[in-house]
C-alpha cells in the first residue's frame, strides 16, 4: 500500500508518521507543500504539527496551501485521507470535513494517554477491528470538537463519528473527556468514509516501549483492509 | 548624544569601567561602541564575577568531545552518535513576562544546540517560584508552563523531565532554566570559530526588531520596584520560525558550506559577531544598512543591541551564497550577506556609507574585566539536637500524608501534562520518573537526563549543597538504568557585589567541582547567572546541575513502579537518620536550621556501581533513589506509580522510627528484587561491601508498618497527587 505524508511548515509529527507507516509495511514517501502534485498514493495523510505556526486559526494556512488542491481531489475521488491533529483541523478547515476544533475547555494543552471508542467500523479504516476501546495518546491545544446541531444530526445519522472519548470501561462522559468535545468526539469521517480526522495520535503507540501499542491495531488494520 | 560618565552608567557600566574603555581606546567611544562595550562587558556575557572560579571546574574525561566556552557541551556516546546539551537561565525576562520569558528561554537553549549541527530530541526544565501564598506565584507559575510549553511543543521536541520547586527566597526572582539534548554525528558537529579571511557573513532567521534592547545588562542588574518599566527588554518568541530555522541549517550542514554558525542570543548580533571573531583570532566588518529590519529608521545602537529572537550568524565558504539563500527562501527565511572576516582584528561597522564604529576585538573579549571579588567562607551549621520525646506526639501515617502532599513533593503532573512529552517517538521514560528517558532514534541506545537542585542544602552549606546536587544527579540517572556520562549546570544566585552570595557562589561552585572530579562526571557546559535579588533581597543560591547518561541497551531501562507481588524490597546504602534541613524537620517542627546530610562520595560512587551493576545483570526490576522526605516518601512514591502496596518488615536495631523513615542521609536506592534473583544480588552486594536493609516485600494495596502505619494506596495518591491542581485552581 502506498502512502504520502504532506509536510507543511510547522508540521512535527511527519518523521513519526512515516515511521509508523513504514514499520507495518507501507511504501511511503513525504510530500513538500509547495509541490503541485502528489506521487501515486492509496493513502494520504496530513500529519499533526503547528502548519504554517497555526497562526490565524489552527489548519487555516495549510488549508489555503498549493498542495491542498490536489488532496481534495484525490478525497473527491473516493482516496483514503487520514489528518492527525493538526491534520485533522486542516482537514475541517478545507470543509472536507464537518465542524471546527476549539481550543480546549479548560484552556490548556494536554498530552496525555486517552481511550477511544471506536463508534463505526463500516469503513477501510476499522473494518473488522479486533478492538473496540483503544488506548491512545493525545497532545493538542484546540481539539475541542464543535459543530451545528444540524451537523451533529447528520453526523449521527450517516454513523460519520468514527471515534469518542471513553473510559477504560467504554464510559463516554464528562470525566473522560478530555477536552470539552461535544458528544466526546475524537475523530470523524466525511460522508464516504474515505476521510477520517482525528486528534489521537496512533503513531505515537507502535511500540510497548512507548505509551502502549495500540496505534499498531490501528495501522495494521488500513494494511488489512487494502489487500 | 555625547557619551559621559553618567551615559555609561545608565548602560551598566561602573565608572572605573567607562574609564578603562577610554584608556584602551585611547579616546571616549561614541554611543553605539559604548553599547557594544555595555553588552560585552556586563556579567551575563563577560562572566567578570565568577570566570576566574569556573575555571577550576571538572571538565575533562574520556567521553568529552567538546566542554564549556562553545555554544553548547559535547559527548561521545559510541558508533559516531553525539550528544550536544546545556543549560540556560531566563530568570530576569520571565519575573517581567512570564510567557514570553520562559518562551525565549527554551528557544535560545534549543538554538545553542542545533546551532552545533545537531538535532533537538529533548527537552528539560527546571522552574523555581516564591511561596504558594504569595499573590504573584499562582500566575507566574501559570505563565511560565505555558510559555514553556507553547514554545517546546511546537517545535516538536518532547519536554521529558523536569523539576519545580516552592520557596519564599524567590517571591521576588523566581528561577527559569532550560535545557536542550540534540543528537548529531560525531564528525559533523559545527563551531562557533571563524577561520579564513575575506569570507562572506550572513544573517539568517528573522528580521530584527526593537525587542529586546538591553536585555543582557538588564540580566545583570537587581530590581526594584520600577520593574515593570523592564517589559520592552523582554523578548517575543516565535516558534514557529524558530521551527523553520532549525530546519533550514540542518539542511544547510548537511555539506560543507559553513565555516563557522553562532546564535543571536543575549547581546545579539553584538556578542554573536565579537565571539565568532575573537575565537578565530580575526576581525570583522558588518554593513548594518544590510541586516533585515522589522522596523523602520533603526539606528546601528538598535541592531546592535537588539536581542530580537530566531536569528543567526554564519561565516560561509566563499562561493556558496546562493547554493545557502536557496536553502532559506524554501525555509521562507531572511537571508542576507551582512559582512566579510578581515585581518584588522577589529570590529567594525558601516552604516550608510560611514563608518560608525570601530574597537579591536581583543578589548571586548578577552580585555573584558575579571573581577576576583571577596567572598565570605561559610561555616557549617551545628547539628540540632532534636527532642525525640516530642516525635511521639506524631502519628506516622500523618507525617507520611503531610509530606506527601507538601508542595515541593508532591506530584506535578498539571505542569507536564502541558508539556508535548511524546512527540518524536522515543521516550520511554515520560516525566514523573527519576530521570527523562529518549531512545536514539533507529539504535538500541538511549539517553537519560535529569535536572536537580538543593537550594535549602546550598543556602545551610553551600560546600556540601554544592556536592550533595551532583551527587543527586548522578543518582537519578543510575535510578533509570543509565551510566552518569557528562552535567551541564546553571548556576542562579544573588548580588556577586555581596560577600555572602559570593561566598555562595564560589563554595558551591567548589563543591560541585569536587563531585564531579570524583565520580568522573565533568562538566560540559553552563552558565551564570547572578543578581538573582530584588530590593536587597537574594534567592537563596541554587546551583541547577542538568545530569546526561546513556543506556547501552534500552531495554534494560529502570522505572520506580513496583512490579510484581513478592518481590523483596532493599534500601541500598547506610541510614543513619539525619534529619537537620529535611522536610520532615520543616514540615513537621518548623525547624529549619542545622546542616545539609554529609556527603561521602566514596559511597556514593560504590553504591552507584553497585546498582548500576544489578541493572545491568537484570538482577532489580525497579529503582528509585531516596532522598527529599527520605525512604519512606521514596517507597510511597514507588507504591503510587506501580499501583501495589508495600508490607514493610519490623526492623532489627532500629533506634528511631522517624529517624530511619525521614532522614535524609545520601547514597541510597531502593530496589526490587525477584526471589529468584536474591542470592546473585546478596552476592553482588556483599562483593561491593554495601550496606543494606531488607525493607520489606510487594503486598496488596496498602503501605503497611507494623500497628504505625496502615494506608491504602489510593488514599496515598490522592495526598500526592492533586495537591498542585487544587492549588492552580483554588
Amino acid at each position: 500500500m502506498r502512502s504520502s505524508v504532506i509536510i507543511f511548515p510547522g508540521s512535527n509529527c511527519d518523521r513519526d508518521m512515516d515511521v509508523a507507516l513504514k514499520k507495518f509495511g507501507f511504501i511511503n514517501q513525504m510530500v513538500w507543500h509547495n509541490d503541485q502534485s502528489i506521487p501515486k498514493s492509496d493513502l494520504i495523510v496530513l500529519p499533526g504539527g503547528f502548519s504554517y505556526g497555526d497562526y490565524l486559526r489552527c489548519g487555516s494556512i495549510a488549508s489555503k496551501s498549493k498542495i491542498i488542491r490536489s488532496v481534495i481531489d484525490f478525497a473527491n475521488s473516493g482516496g483514503l485521507v487520514l489528518g492527525i491533529c493538526n491534520g485533522f483541523q486542516i482537514l475541517t478547515e478545507t470543509g472536507l470535513l464537518n465542524g471546527i476544533l476549539q481550543q480546549n475547555k479548560f484552556l490548556n494543552f494536554i498530552c496525555s494517554n486517552v481511550y477511544v471508542k471506536v463508534k463505526d467500523k463500516q469503513n477501510k479504516y476499522f473494518k473488522d477491528l479486533k478492538k473496540d476501546i483503544l488506548e491512545l495518546h493525545i497532545a493538542h491545544n484546540e481539539g475541542n470538537y464543535f459543530c451545528s446541531d444540524d451537523e451533529l444530526k447528520s453526523l449521527e445519522d450517516n454513523s460519520q463519528i468514527a471515534v469518542t472519548y471513553c473510559g477504560v470501561d467504554g464510559k463516554e462522559n464528562e470525566i473522560t473527556n478530555p477536552n470539552g468535545a461535544i458528544k466526546n468526539i475524537a475523530g470523524i469521517f466525511n460522508k464516504n468514509k474515505n476521510v477520517l480526522g482525528m486528534m489521537p495520535h496512533p503513531e505515537r503507540m507502535i511500540d510497548k516501549y512507548l505509551s502502549g501499542e495500540d496505534g499498531s491495531l490501528f495501522f495494521k488494520n488500513i494494511l488489512d483492509n487494502f489487500k | 548624544m555625547e557619551v559621559t560618565e553618567a551615559v555609561a552608567i545608565d548602560h551598566g557600566l561602573k565608572k572605573e569601567e567607562f574609564s578603562k574603555i577610554c584608556e584602551l581606546l585611547k579616546r571616549t567611544p561614541n554611543l553605539t561602541e559604548l553599547a557594544i562595550f555595555s553588552a560585552m562587558w556586563n556579567e551575563h556575557c563577560s562572566y567578570k564575577s565568577s570566570r576566574k572560579h569556573l575555571k577550576k571546574m571538572h571538565t575533562k574525561g574520556k567521553q568529552v568531545i567538546q566542554g564549556p566556552g562553545e555554544n553548547a557541551g559535547v559527548i561521545d556516546i559510541g558508533d559516531d552518535d553525539a550528544i550536544v546539551f546545556k543549560i540556560e537561565s531566563h530568570n530576569h525576562p520571565s519575573f517581567i513576562e512570564p510567557y514570553q520569558g520562559a518562551a525565549t528561554g527554551v528557544g535560545g537553549i534549543m538554538r545553542d544546540v542545533f546551532t552545533m549541527g545537531a538535532r533537538p530530541i529533548a527537552n528539560l526544565n527546571s522552574i523555581h517560584f516564591g511561596s504558594p501564598q504569595h499573590k504573584k506565584t499562582r500566575n507566574l507559575l501559570r505563565g511560565v508552563v505555558k510559555g514553556i510549553g507553547g514554545y517546546g511543543n511546537c517545535i516538536g521536541v518532547p519536554t521529558i523531565a523536569g523539576q519545580t520547586t516552592f520557596d519564599e527566597s524567590y517571591n521576588g526572582n523566581i528561577l527559569v532554566n532550560a535545557m536542550t539534548l540534540g543528537l548529531v554525528n560525531k564528525n559533523k558537529i559545527f563551531y562557533s570559530k571563524a577561520a579564513g579571511l575575506d569570507k562572506p557573513v550572513i544573517y539568517v532567521g528573522s528580521k530584527t526588531g526593537r525587542d529586546g534592547i538591553h536585555g543582557a545588562s538588564m540580566a545583570s542588574a537587581t530590581f526594584d520596584d520600577k520593574i515593570e518599566e523592564k517589559k520592552p527588554t523582554v523578548q517575543v518568541g516565535d516558534p514557529f520560525t524558530e521551527k523553520l530555522l532549525l530546519e533550514a541549517c540542518l539542511e544547510l550542514m548537511a555539506d560543507n558550506s559553513i565555516i563557522a554558525i553562532q546564535d543571536m542570543g543575549a547581546a545579539g548580533l553584538t556578542s554573536s559577531s565579537v565571539e565568532m571573531a575573537s575565537k578565530g583570532n580575526l576581525g570583522i566588518e558588518l554593513n548594518l544598512s544590510e541586516v533585515p529590519c522589522r522596523e523602520e529608521k533603526m539606528t546601528p545602537y538598535e541592531i546592535m543591541l537588539s536581542e530580537s529572537q530566531e536569528r543567526m550568524l554564519i561565516v560561509l565558504e566563499k562561493g556558496k551564497e546562493e547554493h545557502a539563500k536557496k536553502i532559506f527562501d524554501k525555509w521562507n527565511l531572511d537571508f542576507a550577506v551582512i559582512g566579510k572576516t578581515t585581518n584588522s582584528k577589529k570590529i567594525e561597522l558601516i552604516f550608510d556609507n560611514k563608518k560608525v564604529a570601530e574597537i579591536p576585538i581583543d578589548l571586548l573579549a578577552e580585555n573584558a574585566p575579571i573581577y576576583d571579588r571577596p567572598w565570605k567562607k561559610i561555616k557549617l551549621p551545628q547539628k540540632l539536637k532534636f527532642d525525640k520525646d516530642e516525635f511521639k506526639s506524631l502519628k506516622l501515617s500523618d507525617c507520611l500524608k503531610k509530606i506527601l502532599s507538601n508542595s515541593n513533593i508532591s506530584d506535578k503532573k498539571w505542569i507536564w501534562d502541558q508539556y508535548d512529552h511524546t512527540v518524536m517517538g522515543d521516550t520511554i521514560q515520560k516525566p514523573g520518573g527519576d530521570a527523562g528517558v529518549v531512545r536514539v532514534h533507529g539504535t538500541n541506545k538511549a539517553v537519560a537526563a535529569s535536572v536537580d537542585s538543593s537550594a535549602l542544602y546550598c543556602f545551610s552549606h553551600p560546600l556540601t549543597g554544592g556536592k550533595q546536587i551532583v551527587c543527586e544527579s548522578y543518582r537519578n540517572l543510575i535510578s533509570v538504568g543509565a551510566k552518569p556520562v557528562a552535567i551541564t549546570n546553571c548556576l542562579n544566585f544573588g548580588n556577586p557585589e555581596k560577600e555572602k552570595n559570593m561566598g555562595e557562589f564560589v563554595e558551591c561552585v567548589e563543591g560541585i567541582t569536587e563531585a564531579s572530579k570524583y565520580l568522573d562526571f565533568p562538566v560540559v557546559s553552563g552558565n551564570v547567572s547572578f543578581y538573582n535579588e530584588t530590593k536587597d533581597k537574594g534567592i537563596k543560591p541554587t546551583p541547577t546541575i542538568g545530569g546526561v547518561g546513556l543506556i547501552s541497551d534500552y531495554q534494560q531501562m529502570l522505572t520506580m513502579d513496583f512490579k510484581t507481588e513478592g518481590n523483596l524490597v532493599y534500601v541500598i546504602g547506610k541510614t543513619d537518620g539525619h534529619l537537620d534541613q529535611s522536610i520532615f524537620a520543616r514540615e513537621l517542627l518548623n525547624e529549619k536550621k542545622g546542616p545539609p546530610p554529609t556527603v561521602n562520595l566514596f559511597n556514593e560512587k560504590n553504591i552507584g556501581e553497585t546498582v548500576l551493576d544489578l541493572a545491568r545483570k537484570n538482577l532489580i526490576v525497579s529503582c528509585h533513589d531516596v532522598s527529599l522526605g527520605g525512604i519512606l516518601i521514596a517507597v510511597s512514591k514507588m507504591c503510587i506509580k506501580g499501583k501495589k502496596g508495600i508490607k514493610i518488615n519490623t526492623l532489627k536495631g532500629l533506634t528511631n522510627k522517624y529517624e530511619y523513615f525521614f532522614g535524609e542521609d545520601q547514597a541510597r536506592y531502593i530496589v526490587e528484587i525477584p526471589k529468584a534473583s536474591l542470592k546473585k544480588v546478596n552476592d553482588i552486594l556483599t562483593k561491593y561491601s554495601v550496606h543494606f536493609d531488607e525493607l520489606g516485600t510487594v503486598n496488596g494495596q496498602s503501605i503497611e508498618y507494623k500497628d504505625d502505619i496502615n494506608l491504602p494506596i489510593e488514599e496515598l495518591a490522592d495526598a500526592h497527587k492533586y495537591w498542585l491542581k487544587k492549588y492552580m485552581d483554588s
